[in-house]
């Protein structure tokens, strides 16, 4: 971890008629970590994941990536910019093979693409190959998105987001829906994968199992404010946090 | 994937082949069949479109352009030539293409249709009121023009149209199998099953869905221009609406998976009404209509689905 720091919100303010999900947010996140938001139920989490990647416009505030203000910019602008997304309900292209979606993410990194050549003789495929054996779905590639289980897709739409080369992954409960048995198992692959590609990854998390195993630095998302922020240790032994967070 | 379009390219292949060969034995099929191919490259684009999703009630309104573009070069300037008018055709359709493209590919679906119903009936009252320039709801007649300065007998002239209109669905067909297998095809596609993601992959979707538009409002002006020159004449109805529906039905009767499905809907269509005409008179239109119920009761993907069905039923009971 250094101390660069490569997307930075300054004082988010929004709100959903009365229901205030951010007021007043500053959140730095450093090169190179993970970095895990934890908070009690429609505290305003994916809402910060949201206009970190310009699905939003905040009310106030601003955010910038690498030093440029991208607050009011378009999701695939930011995209291209190197901020890539996976969704707590994967979203992928269901009526097509694993591969093609992954060949669909390479197209589109590489910009203007052809309407001539096949997609499958794109020559990014070994790379793509690559990326779904790095998150351990390899072996659905020849697959129709639609046949795999939640686990899977949950997995593809992560290599989808991996595919854009990104610098930074916002990820919203990378392991909802998917079985406890497996959760630790894709938390696995998904921490080596992004310690691999070098990716910084920012992730929305209920399960404090998984941010006390894979998080770098926590921050506690609550009534609109971050209400603290530190390593997991720190964050998770505080009681204030214990009782209105986690619950115990 | 491959594999499974085979089948379908060769009947695509058998189709070209009795399109060819079948007229030289029934001079009467020469009309027939240059119709039908001529009308499968507008629902091709039809089927384009029906890729993301996006059913488009006012294509006539490309047909129509195709189809006075030929009009107004032989009112205006006289002679002309069956490239000419396709060139012509083609380029003013393309054109009318991207600039109705630019304000409905913003929307979806129920107003994706509607706006390009309302675009195309811009058009057909132009056509229709602008009496001094159109001649209204008459049209305009189109000579038969030559092909590249040579000219033509009538009874020769309608194999000369039957074969150029073949050469260009064939290219049309691949084209467009061509185009749905390449990225921006698979990605036209993700529109319908997916466009947040699209844009969260970095792509935007209204350009993906701009580049098709226009492609398809291109295969409409050829196919206009073809039937104008094949039917001799070019009438604001090209552009009405109940035509824009009969390109959507063809494409529903053949089914819109498949570029195929082009060929096949034009097909049982244009021979229904061809028959039907002659014996039943105005009841032709209810044995259409019987026959698509019966194709959205029980093979919702159109005829060429009928086959695909066929092959599951086999392995299921495998």
């Amino acid at each position: 971890m250094t101390d660069n720091v490569l997307l930075s919100a300054k004082g988010i303010k929004i709100r959903f008629g009365g229901v205030i999900a951010a007021d007043g947010i500053d959140l730095d996140v450093h090169e190179g970590e993970n970095l895990a938001i934890i908070g009690p139920n429609g505290a305003g989490k994916t809402t910060f994941l949201n206009i970190s990647t310009g699905y939003l416009r905040p009310q106030e505030g601003s955010v910038s990536f690498l030093g440029r203000d991208i607050t009011a910019q378009l999701p695939r602008t930011i995209t291209r910019l190197g901020i890539a997304r996976a969704f707590q309900i994967p979203q992928l292209f269901l009526d097509q093979t694993v591969m093609e979606n992954m060949l669909i993410a390479a197209a589109s990194l590489g910009g203007r693409p052809s309407g001539i050549m096949a997609l499958s003789s794109l020559p990014d495929a070994p790379e793509m190959t690559r990326l779904l054996d790095l998150v351990g779905v390899r072996e659905f590639a020849a697959r129709k998105a639609r046949e795999l289980p939640e686990g899977q897709r949950k997995l593809v739409d992560i290599a989808l987001a991996l595919a854009l080369k990104p610098k930074l992954l916002l990820m919203d409960e990378p392991t909802s829906g998917v079985a406890s048995s497996e959760k630790l198992g894709i938390m696995d692959i998904l921490t080596r994968a992004l310690a691999r590609e070098k990716v910084t990854s920012v992730f929305v998390e209920h399960d404090m199992d998984m941010v006390e195993r894979y998080a770098h630095r926590v921050a506690v998302w609550s009534m609109g404010k971050i209400q603290k922020v530190g390593t997991p240790a720190q964050v998770l032994a505080d009681p204030k946090v214990r009782e209105h967070v986690i619950g115990i | 994937m491959a594999g499974r379009f085979k089948p379908i390219t060769m009947a695509a292949a058998s189709f070209f082949l009795v399109a060819a060969l079948a007229p030289l034995f029934v001079p009467s099929w020469a009309t027939l069949f240059a119709l039908i191919l001529a009308k499968s490259v507008v629902v091709l684009g039809i089927i384009l479109l029906l890729q993301a999703g996006q059913v488009s009630f006012g294509h006539a309104m490309f047909f129509a352009t195709g189809a006075y573009a030929a009009a107004f070069w032989g009112k205006y300037v006289g002679g002309g030539d069956i490239v000419l008018f396709l060139v012509l055709g083609a380029v003013s359709a393309s054109i009318l293409g991207l600039i109705v493209g630019l304000f409905v590919v913003r929307y979806r679906e129920i107003f994706f249709g509607m706006l390009n119903l309302a675009f195309s009936m811009v058009l057909w009252s132009l056509l229709e009121k602008m009496f001094h320039y159109t001649n209204g709801a008459d049209g305009i007649r189109v000579s038969r023009p030559g092909l590249l300065g040579v000219t033509f007998s009538p009874g020769a002239f309608q194999y000369v149209i039957l074969y150029v209109s073949l050469l260009i669905a064939v290219a049309a067909f691949f084209g467009v199998q061509r185009y749905l297998d390449s990225p921006l095809g698979h990605m036209l596609r993700a529109i319908k099953s997916n466009e947040t993601r699209l844009e969260y992959l970095g792509t935007s979707a209204r350009r993906v869905l701009l580049i098709s538009y226009v492609i398809s409002a291109f295969l409409g002006g050829v196919s206009g221009t073809l039937v104008a020159i094949i039917q001799q004449i070019a009438t604001p109805e090209f552009g009405f609406w109940t035509k824009s529906g009969e390109f959507v039905f063809i494409a529903i009767l053949g089914g819109g998976a498949h570029a195929f499905g082009a060929f096949a809907g034009a097909a049982v269509y244009e021979i229904v009404r061809f028959y039907a005409a002659a014996q039943l008179a105005n009841a032709w239109q209810l044995i259409l209509g019987l026959v698509v119920i019966v194709i959205i009761l029980y093979a919702p993907s159109g005829l060429i689905g009928l086959r695909q069905r066929g092959n599951r039923a086999k392995e299921g009971a495998r």
